[in-house]
């Protein structure tokens, strides 16, 4: 991995430059963290998120594991029992689900099984999302299955300073989090101040203020809403862009504040639109903000299909075009 | 044992009393020796060890009746396993860490956790319900094999801490049929875990026979991954004692995981909610009884002269006081608060679980002003 330009506290970093980063930071913070995962050792991880890690914390913190994910997750589960905070490597989206089982029936629930005696802190690294011309398994947006399921929280970063930090605060937190890592954005690169304070991990963020339309996003489509909000601007519309950070706990409050003076929301995410997290924004937004709405909520998202071949993935993501298409609808309401 | 060449099926169907079965005691009650296993015990040791196979054989029978008297809502009773699971379980030191399935109740009495304890999750009062570091004995785990990788990774913690804790995971016939005991045996193997695998092989999974989960005897598994794997007498306390207390001792070691099959025969019912009528011969169950693992110790005993009758009657007194102790526990056994549902899931707070268990209260609460005939 090239050496990121430093300045002071500050650096360019890519989004993998700053997971890494930030996970060193917790192998040197705390010597209970480990990390797991298929190929994560001398090849660093697929994406080299993990890039020179066994090398300087040896093979013991940095963990080669078998070829088996219910395994990595279950034995994980095991050492955080001994004490130690394991962060999972899932290679890819769609190769979560053999551990599937072990994350809801087991990681989180034995807190509340054990009356609270017991405590999980492990984070499941996923890289997530398509649009990088993959073959299928790879472009997988299974977010909603987990935050679905009480006991566990769902986070995702979409910049390199987000990465730098919810890492540490996810490997800090003692309950088990899904961290959801938008693959597609792992090369845009920001300045990371090392010495800031972050905020709050389950925090949404205004990303972009405004008055036409409120628009919530995560992961990998809150740089696709940036972009619309960009155009949108063009033509004398100034759109409120949140990016929600974390999906479960998923912060209402912020969307809340924001549509009572937009009157306006679109909510949009990679996963289908059918019974994603977009389903339980405008549920609840409707519900909190009803006379403030000047439309329903709209969404957009993927289709009720299998993820499609990646020569025709451009048509199922969401882009700038159907993002100000939304916008679009609901002001025209 | 052989297996068939041409379809692989076993040959003559396994009966478990090939030369491979380590056995210290017969089911005569005769001593026999082992060239590899052995037990030197005190009288007061044999002892110690039959109070234990009939006082966990008498809580047994007690949840059995609070379940058909309406008091639980469902029991898996260990009914022919006691050997297995006192033999392995006072193989254990304190500093082991035990994995059980939701059958280990002789275990849990070895590992000093409270009857009543077990009861609260068979009763509906909760989930798991105890501190599992208190007796180093983990929740109990009803998804059948995922707590063999949990005692793994537990294994790899242990390892890394340099400490001398072994661990034993436990787990059925049945569940060396799921993936996740397959990757416990890889895992365990390729990181040389402290780690015994503890199969209590009872012959049944709900219904399905042995053949139905393998085409070789189950102990010659562990050859495959890269450890050994015994087959030992699982209704011989005396072998099941040696024989684990040997693995943890090799675990110790360092010198890895092994495999422990203990061929054993499971009397009564799945649970309670079940029905072996329907799929297996009286006569098996007859011949296993010939097998039982208390009379056979108790045979060894009175053939030894050991124990006098003051010990079997105060045996017994204790055995009465202990079904009494269990009844009276579990009819006074109070129902949760059902707000505690929104207690403990999660470790740290989370607004949704807050706001909800607010409403949940408001909701209740707004019954109280209609007095009590509101409701």
């Amino acid at each position: 991995m090239a050496p990121a330009q430093s300045t002071g506290t500050t650096r360019q970093m890519s989004m993998v430059q700053a997971l890494n980063t930030g996970l060193r930071r917790s192998l040197e913070s705390d010597p209970k963290v480990l990390i797991m995962g298929e190929d994560i050792g001398k090849l660093g991880g697929v994406f080299r998120v993990t890039d020179g890690l066994q090398k300087d914390f040896g093979e013991d913190r940095v963990v080669d594991t078998p070829l088996a994910e219910s395994g990595i997750v279950g034995t994980a589960i095991g050492l955080a029992l001994a004490g130690y905070r394991p962060v999972v490597e899932i290679q890819f989206d769609g190769f979560v689900f053999p551990a599937y089982d072990q994350i809801v029936t087991q990681l989180a629930k034995m807190h509340a099984r054990s009356l609270g005696y017991v405590r999980l802190p492990i984070v499941i690294r996923i890289p997530f999302g398509g649009g990088i011309g993959a073959v299928e398994h790879h472009s997988e947006s299974p977010e909603a299955y987990f935050a679905h399921t009480a006991g566990l929280r769902v986070v995702s970063c979409s910049n390199p300073v987000d990465a730098y930090w919810m890492i540490q605060q996810a490997i800090a937190s003692d309950d088990p989090v899904i961290f959801l890592e938008p693959k597609r954005r792992y090369w845009t690169k920001a300045e990371v101040d090392t010495a800031a304070t972050p905020g709050p991990l389950y925090d949404s963020r205004v990303v972009r203020s405004g008055d036409a339309c409120t628009v919530v996003a995560y992961g990998p489509m809150v740089a696709t809403c940036l972009e619309a909000a960009a155009a949108a601007a063009e033509e004398g519309r100034e759109l409120e862009v949140i990016d929600l950070r974390s999906v479960s706990p998923l912060d209402f409050d912020t969307i809340e504040k924001s549509v009572e003076r937009t009157g306006h929301l679109v909510v949009v995410h990679e996963a289908p639109s059918f019974l994603g997290i977009g389903a339980e924004v405008a549920a609840t937004i409707t519900e909190r903000c009803f006379y403030h709405l000047q439309a329903p909520v709209l969404r957009v998202g993927g289709y009720h299909t299998p993820y499609p071949p990646s020569r025709v993935e451009e048509e199922y993501l969401p882009d700038l075009d159907r993002v100000l298409d939304a916008v679009d609808r609901s002001l025209a309401w | 044992m052989a297996v068939d060449s041409t379809d692989g099926t076993l040959f003559p169907p396994d009966s478990g009393a090939g030369p491979e079965l380590i056995q210290l005691l017969t089911p005569e009650g005769e001593r026999v020796e082992h060239p590899d296993y052995a037990v030197d015990l005190s009288d007061d040791e044999y002892l110690a060890l039959y109070r234990d196979l009939v006082l966990v054989r008498r809580f047994d029978a007690e949840a059995t009746a609070l379940q058909r008297q309406g008091e639980l809502g469902l029991w898996a009773s260990l009914l022919g396993q006691e050997a297995a699971q006192i033999g392995s379980g006072r193989a254990l030191r304190s500093n082991d860490y035990v994995f059980p399935t939701y059958r280990e109740h002789g275990v849990a009495w070895c590992r000093g956790v409270d009857p009543l304890n077990l009861l609260g999750m068979f009763r509906g009062v909760n989930n798991g319900g105890w501190d599992p570091r208190e007796n180093n004995f983990h929740l109990y785990t009803i998804v059948i094999g995922a707590q063999s990788l949990h005692g793994v990774g537990y294994a790899m913690g242990v390892q890394r801490d340099g400490t001398d804790t072994a661990v034993v995971t436990y787990f059925g016939d049945g569940a060396s049929s799921q993936g996740d005991v397959n990757e416990a045996f890889t895992f365990a193997a390729v990181f040389n875990a402290p780690v015994v695998f503890f199969c209590q092989n009872n012959q049944w999974a709900i219904s399905e026979p042995t053949e139905r989960q393998m085409k070789v005897p189950l102990y010659r598994r562990a050859a495959g991954f890269g450890f050994p794997g015994v087959r030992v007498d699982g209704n011989d306390v005396l072998a099941c004692l040696a024989v684990t207390r040997a693995a943890l001792d090799r675990a110790r070691r360092g010198e890895g995981p092994m495999l422990i099959e203990a061929f054993t025969y499971r009397m009564g019912a799945h649970t309670t909610s079940d029905d072996p009528t329907r799929y297996r011969l009286s006569a098996e169950l007859e011949e296993w009884k010939l097998k039982d693992p208390i009379e056979r110790l108790k045979a060894f005993l009175h053939k030894q002269g050991i124990g006098d009758p003051g010990f079997f009657a105060d045996l017994e007194a204790e055995s009465e006081e202990l079904g009494k102790r269990v009844r009276n526990g579990v009819r006074t056994m109070p129902d949760p608060d059902p707000a505690s549902m929104f207690a403990n899931v999660y470790a740290e707070p989370h607004p949704l679980v807050e706001r909800e268990r607010a409403e949940f209260e408001a909701y209740h609460a707004s019954f109280v002003d209609a007095g009590e005939d509101g409701h």
